[in-house]
């Protein structure tokens, strides 16, 4: 199955065409890509889930039918097998994509702002309100002369 | 507070979206001007070593490698093509006068069957000093691809220099390619 | 003929929004009855006036007139009636169109039904919803034009996405955009107060309906799109955070926030502020949302065409509605006076701080879609934001939520004392320990378990006020049952939609223990997955009316009977060359079973089986949570409006 964005890049930006050939996308992953231990196999899954697939961009590669998917898959998976940790795996994806192919960005000076996000946000919107309740309602002004003339003569005095 | 913060306060959110819309003017007006790309990626590639590869060549051809690139002395253009792949027609006109110019280009046929790069390559012309096949695709992923075509720059020294992802035209030829050649001579 | 007139419709709508704008506001301004009594009608003729013209670009889709460019883009003659009628609505000018109408049918609505309002509220709400209207109507008008001619008229149309030929087309778009749009209402209100320079309690029930609507429908309309992309993209998953989602999730936070934020304006005329820029916030969200998604700017699995010099038209739009409003908001907000004090620990006080989490939230969901854009155009950097940002994000702020969603119902106005209150919840609270341990040891559910207990705690706590006004075994049980009776249907509407809200976490914590396998198997044999045997009975083709299709026959039995029959499918396009695979879904109150259907080798299929885990309470419990949405609207008080002062006969003494 071909996503929707396929159809639009390839009406909206002719001259770039993404690596899928005429035939139609192959639908599902492969059972024969599976790795056969299953611990290995979720580990490869995992790994996918955060590479962002560098064709539909916004399809992780684990997800995603694109044709570069499946050999990101698969290289994955030999990578696995071949023993790697994860971070061996992202660091050889990232060398190739740059950071974009994470779909969990990096930690960085320049992410700080993305990562602070929530502490920052809350952080504000309690600061608000807390500044907001300290706010204290102004004494009233001062009578002026006629004005005090008016309640003296109110009031009966 | 004050009277006056809470009125700063109360202007914060036109602030905010205030330093949002100049952001996104910007960002649509590079768009028309070509400079701004929200779906393009650069590639990792820039200023780093070109990987190692050893690609078998295409018909009777030699085929070529990494270390062929640096071997003519002057910097090498390495254009990934596939005969299925649209766009890649309507470059061919461009990588033939960059052959015609002089400049070397070595041409990897990404993912394709021999013959139909062999047919290709009779109909709309060979502009390549060499061609490679990558039939799984695995060079490709090394060079950080993500689609067909794309252009590489290789300096003498090997490194790449510049990365364009999509068909080449005069105009990319002429305000990127060649300021970067003269560059490098 | 028709287009055309589609065409002069559109541009009569312009005509009559201008006026509905102009006209009510100044008549509001100069205290003027007749101008402002001239609002609905001008509203209703706007309203008239797009009906005929999205009604035209219907039929000339129905008739498949392919001398309308939109038409002949996005249509095939060959396409089913269902879809192209609702076609009109999948591409970018039908869209707006449709954008346009809902707004004239805002505008209409709060002309019929305002008639409680007074007349200077009404006619300054009437006139900003005309205001926007210019605004959209215009853009259409000028650069979205639907009714462009198409000359010489081509033998068939280019035919609609395949991906789009779906029910979920017919049903998703318009009710998305119902609610999307509907919160103009709120915003008009919120802009009409600050032109007035007053809120009192009767604007927060003015406005509540109204916001309560639009929140309901927005609701249904994103669980719509959810439940739309899961059986639709054969992989099982519901939400992305894909840009286009988040647009819609936006302002589905702070709507929230705003709904909650309007009670506190009515009980106690405190939290006036916050609720004029919440209503001004969840609209400018939605505007920078449609913007956004139709600009190019931003990449997405949902983008519409991308056009920059659309996009510099909308940028404009919206610095003129979401720009004025904010001015307006900053130059008039302190003229609103706030009255009701309250305590930090009070009813008050847990709806601030419901408001701060759903913004913060609102926040960190809008940093991250557009923190890519910022950091390429202000450093040249490329990162992604993907779903293991928004997940890890989002939690730390949604955990303190849940806790609170279930204590603030039964604290009390002005002044609560915590431990009690948390102490009435005692129930709540153990049954949702023990869900949490049962789903740990018995699943090992490990984060899920959490969730379940977050759920328990949910649903229950949600009773927890009615409970607490009914005195259940405080009193004789026959007057709990009297005073259950005499509840008023907004405190049953409240309590459904945190209990649906509960089942939806439920459903999301039941997916993240689902089960799947992909196999490549022949007909005639068997998988099992989840204690459930799916054999491959057969593959055979079938034709559709514009597609060819490949068709897997599934039975499933467990233990032995046969649970159904799945059809998976995978429909080739002709018009398009595009393959479409259809999902097979069987859902039961326990779990979905699903089935998709893959490439063929060498006689031999390959099949991917989900066992999906209280997927289906993902989407019921959406709708659980828009039912109590309309529990509370038809609450009886609120429809009633400000009680009308009767002449009293007071005997003279």
């Amino acid at each position: 199955m071909i996503p929707r964005w396929t159809l639009l890049l390839l009406f909206a930006t002719p001259w770039f065409a993404m690596a899928l050939p005429a035939t139609p996308a192959f639908a599902v992953s492969n059972p024969a890509e599976m790795l056969p231990d299953p611990a290995q196999e979720a580990r490869a899954e995992a790994i996918g889930r955060q590479l962002r697939c560098m064709v539909c961009q916004n399809e992780s590669v684990e997800e995603s039918e694109a044709d570069l998917a499946r050999d990101f898959r698969r290289i994955i998976r030999d990578h696995v097998r071949a023993g790697e940790t994860d971070q061996q795996i992202m660091d050889w994806m990232v060398a190739r994509y740059g950071d974009f192919i994470r779909l969990r960005p990096p930690f960085s000076a320049l992410t700080f702002l993305l990562w602070g996000a929530p502490a920052l946000a809350a952080g504000i919107g309690a600061g608000a309100v807390i500044l907001g309740r300290r706010r204290r309602p102004e004494p009233p002004e001062p009578l002026s002369d006629a004005e005090r003339q008016r309640l003296a003569k109110l009031s009966g005095s | 507070m004050t009277a006056l913060n809470r009125r700063l306060v109360l202007l914060l959110p036109l602030g905010i979206a205030g330093v949002a819309g100049v952001g996104l003017y910007s960002m649509l007006d590079r768009m028309r001007s070509g400079k701004f790309d929200p779906r393009g990626v650069p590639s990792a590639l820039v200023g780093k070593k070109v990987p190692n590869f050893n690609l078998p060549g295409q018909g009777d051809g030699p085929g070529f490698g990494s270390a062929d690139l640096t071997l003519l002395g002057r910097p090498v253009l390495v254009n990934f093509f596939a005969s299925w792949c649209v766009p890649c027609v309507a470059e061919t006109g461009v990588l033939m006068a960059l052959k015609q110019a002089g400049q070397p280009v070595f041409g990897v046929a990404y993912k394709d069957k021999p013959e139909a790069t062999g047919a290709f390559l009779r109909r709309h012309g060979n502009p390549y000093v060499r061609v490679g096949r990558d039939a799984p695709g695995r060079v490709a992923i090394d060079f950080g691809l993500y689609g067909v075509p794309e252009t590489y720059l290789i300096d003498t020294g090997g490194i790449v220099r510049w990365r364009w992802a999509g068909a080449l035209t005069t105009e990319i030829v002429q305000q990127e390619l060649m300021p970067m050649l003269k560059q490098l001579a | 003929m028709i287009p055309e007139l589609g065409h002069f419709g559109l541009a009569l709508a312009v005509a009559f929004a201008a006026a509905q704008m102009i006209l009510p506001l100044w008549g509001a301004q100069t205290r003027d009855i007749r101008l402002m009594a001239a609002a609905p009608a001008l509203a209703l003729g706007q309203l008239i006036a797009l009906v005929a013209a999205y009604a035209s670009l219907v039929w000339s889709s129905v008739i498949d007139d392919f001398s309308v460019l939109n038409v002949a883009e996005n249509s095939h003659s060959l396409k089913p009636m269902l879809y192209k009628i609702s076609g009109t609505w999948g591409n970018h000018e039908g869209s707006i169109l449709l954008w346009c109408l809902i707004l004239a049918i805002c505008g209409g609505a709060v002309g019929l039904f305002g008639r409680n309002l007074p007349s200077s509220l009404r006619a300054r709400v009437i006139g900003v919803l005309g205001g926007t209207s210019v605004g959209f109507e215009l853009f259409a008008l000028l650069t979205s034009n639907p009714f462009l001619r198409l000359w010489p008229v081509p033998e068939d149309g280019r035919d609609m996405n395949p991906l789009l030929q779906d029910p979920g087309l017919a049903i998703h778009p318009p009710i998305l955009y119902a609610g999307y749009v509907g919160f103009a209402i709120p915003f008009a209100f919120a802009v009409a107060a600050l032109l007035e320079g007053r809120i009192d309690a009767s604007w927060g029930r003015w406005v509540r309906p109204w916001t309560l609507a639009s929140w309901s429908l927005l609701t249904l309309g994103i669980m719509l799109g959810s439940f739309w992309s899961y059986y639709i993209l054969g992989w099982g998953g519901y939400w992305f955070w894909d840009p286009v989602e988040n647009a819609s999730l936006l302002p589905w936070l702070t709507g929230t926030a705003l709904l909650h934020s309007a009670i506190v304006v009515e009980k106690r005329e405190a939290l006036k502020t916050w609720t004029v820029l919440l209503a001004i916030g969840t609209f400018s969200l939605s505007l920078s949302g449609t913007f956004l998604v139709r600009s190019g700017i931003l990449n997405s699995v949902h983008s519409f065409a991308n056009d920059p010099t659309r996009g510099i038209f909308i940028l404009g739009l919206l610095a003129l509605v979401i720009g004025g409003s904010l001015l307006l908001f900053a130059i008039r907000a302190p003229v609103l006076s706030a009255s009701g004090l309250f305590s930090p620990v009070s009813r008050e006080g847990a709806l601030v701080l419901n408001n701060i989490l759903l913004c913060s939230i609102a926040a960190v969901v809008l940093t991250g879609t557009i923190y890519p854009l910022f950091a390429d155009l202000l450093f040249g950097a490329k990162i992604s934001v993907g779903p293991p940002y928004f997940n890890s994000a989002v939690l730390p702020l949604v955990a303190p939520l849940f806790l609170a969603m279930s204590v603030g119902p039964v604290l009390s106005w002005k002044r609560a004392a915590l431990g009690p209150a948390l102490l009435k919840l005692w129930w709540a609270a153990l049954v949702a320990a023990a869900v949490g341990i049962v789903a740990e040891l018995g699943f090992h559910a490990g984060m899920a378990a959490l969730a379940f207990a977050a759920a328990a705690w949910l649903v229950l706590g949600s009773f927890a006020e009615i409970v607490q006004r009914i005195r259940l075994f405080r009193v004789p049980l026959a007057n709990s049952v009297s005073r259950l009776a005499g509840l008023p249907l907004s405190v049953w509407g409240g309590a459904v939609a945190h209990a649906g809200m509960g089942l939806t976490i439920a459903g999301i914590a039941g997916m993240s223990l689902a089960q799947s396998t992909i196999v490549a198997i022949a007909p005639g044999q068997t998988v099992s997955l989840a204690g459930y045997e799916w054999t491959l009975v057969d593959l055979h083709d079938e034709k559709g009316p514009n597609f060819n299709a490949r068709v897997a026959d599934i039975r499933v039995t467990r233990d032995g009977e046969e649970v159904g029959m799945f059809h998976p499918a995978r429909h080739s396009f002709t018009t398009q060359t595009m393959t479409v695979t259809e999902t097979a879904i069987q859902s039961s109150p326990i779990a979905d079973l699903y089935a998709v259907l893959g490439e063929e080798h060498d006689g031999t299929a390959v099949l991917r089986l989900h066992y999906n885990f209280l997927a289906p309470w993902i989407w019921l419990g959406a709708l659980v949570m828009a039912f109590g949405g309309f529990l509370s609207l038809i609450d009886r008080r609120l429809r009633v409006g400000a009680p009308a002062r009767r002449a009293v006969m007071v005997p003279a003494e």
